[in-house]
């Protein structure tokens, strides 16, 4: 799966975890612009996960802060 | 050196949100819940409390064994013979006889084979769970797990993996995506503090042991209480011996201070020699160790204060929920009641009102509260009266309505 289709993917889960309809790109950040308290972001990981069939620990999230950060990492982790 | 100074930037700044949530509260003009101080105690289950004859109903001494008076008289005699404190690790010279006793009472205890006695029960989960798990390995862990369970996450190298609260289909998702041949700890309370709801931890501990996974089971709320012989929900569940690790405490049932590891891991014992929570600390007061050994001996033996404990867990829940309270579970699980407020001032309000009642209850609130909430807890202890129990209900009632919750 290239980084494109990732990112398409991506798009569609985050749509209802984004409620203020923040417009998004790859430097929008999670705790910043969307505004996601921690049960938020367990929720949407575990969506994430859920969909591209992965782990996205606690130590690997503390390094995505951006959108276009957890793109890169899902598309790396679907090369392994 | 530059010749101009650069203005000192405040390490504090970052407490600015909190510093500003305490002011309003207090600006309400509402006693400080944080600061309550005790100045009397006269039993387990009442103190003198910022002056006022109080009823506690938000400690952990579920069994009420602080004011036993053979535990009191096991600490008088220790600090006569072996002094008030050890001044030292347990590996150097802070091992002293009470140590041991101690060990041994907690083995007979859960019929295990070892066990090892922390100074806290948070250095418990600190040191066992961020020494057995190491970089490579994975942690898959509850995501209301207790503070101290978290900083052992921290403080080890392992992956950190969390799943939905009691969700077991969840954790069996996490599970099933970790790596082959990595090693895996799957971390569970038996009790929930805050709602005080129980896990599934039969059918958990069975997804668990399906992908090769070591479990740890923090029962800190349950030992004593839940289960025929007090050692636990696994042991309620029937599951006890597959947990490889139980963590538990003296600060709650037992009712000193003090925490705790049992196994029956055949290489356990070289924990005391990795484990750095506790080797780099000193070992428990003789006092403590010896009210402690006494108190769990007795605690072996206490089916009826537990039958009890359940009458008056089960006569609050039902009391309060017809009261028109909104709780944290639908059925009394446990020896902890919650109740759950509309927001922290209406919570502050209620807890404030029940202290001029006459009633002492811990106020939890974001971020040690699951979702946001701010709760009432209330726990109760195997020495309060069932007559008690029905004065707590009514200040309850009195409280509930003043404020406008009910």
């Amino acid at each position: 799966m290239d980084r494109a289709e990732v990112d398409s993917r991506i798009r569609t889960i985050i749509e209802p975890f984004n409620k203020k309809s923040v417009a998004i790109a790859d430097n929008t950040s999670f705790a910043g612009d969307l505004e996601f308290d921690s049960l938020t972001v367990m929720d949407f990981v575990a969506a994430i996960e859920d969909e591209f069939d992965i782990i996205i620990s606690m130590n690997q999230q503390a390094e995505i802060e951006t959108y276009g950060q957890l793109v890169d990492a899902v598309t790396g982790m679907q090369g392994e | 050196m530059s010749e101009t100074m650069t203005a000192e930037r405040d390490l504090f700044a970052k407490f600015d949100d909190i510093i500003q949530i305490r002011e309003n509260l207090l600006a309400s003009g509402v006693e400080d819940p944080f600061s309550l101080v005790m100045e009397k105690v006269l039993s387990p289950t009442r103190a003198i409390c910022n002056g006022r004859d109080t009823i506690l109903l938000g400690t952990y001494n579920y069994m009420g064994m602080t004011f036993d008076p053979d535990v009191i008289a096991a600490g008088k005699d220790a600090l006569d013979r072996f002094g008030s404190g050890t001044t030292g690790s347990r590996v150097l010279n802070g091992t002293y006889q009470g140590h041991r006793e101690v060990e041994d009472a907690l083995r007979e205890f859960y019929a295990m084979d070892h066990a090892m006695v922390f100074s806290t029960g948070y250095q418990s989960n600190l040191g066992i769970i961020s020494t057995i798990a190491g970089k490579g390995d994975y942690i898959v862990l509850d995501i209301d797990s207790h503070a101290s369970i978290w900083d052992g996450c921290a403080m080890g190298k392992a992956e950190v993996v969390p799943f939905k609260h009691n969700d077991i289909e969840a954790m069996e998702k996490r599970l099933k995506r970790i790596p082959e041949g990595a090693g895996i700890l799957v971390v569970l309370e038996g009790v929930y503090s805050m709602l005080g709801d129980v896990a599934p931890l039969k059918e958990m501990i069975a997804v668990a042991k399906k992908y090769g996974a070591m479990v740890l089971v923090d029962e800190a709320h349950s030992m004593g209480f839940i289960g025929e012989h007090g050692r636990g929900v696994a042991e309620d569940q029937g599951v006890l011996d597959q947990v490889d690790f139980v963590i538990g405490t003296f600060s709650k049932s037992v009712g000193t201070v003090g925490g705790f590891c049992v196994s029956n891991h055949p290489k356990f014992e070289i924990m005391r020699l990795v484990c750095r929570p506790y080797v780099f600390t000193a070992s428990l007061p003789p006092s403590v160790v010896a009210t402690a050994a006494t108190s769990i001996r007795k605690l072996m033996h206490a089916g009826n204060k537990r039958a009890h404990l359940w009458e008056n867990s089960r006569r609050l829940h039902a009391g309060l929920t017809d009261l028109g309270f909104s709780l944290g579970t639908s059925e009394p699980q446990s020896a902890i009641v919650a109740v759950i407020m509309p927001d922290l001032e209406k919570g502050a309000a209620m807890w404030e009102a029940l202290l001029h009642e006459g009633l002492y209850v811990n106020l939890a609130r974001p971020p040690a509260t699951p979702a946001n909430m701010t709760l009432l807890r209330c726990s109760l202890c195997a020495e309060h009266s069932s007559e008690e129990v029905e004065t707590i209900l009514g200040m309850f009632e009195r409280a509930g309505k003043a404020v406008g919750i009910i």
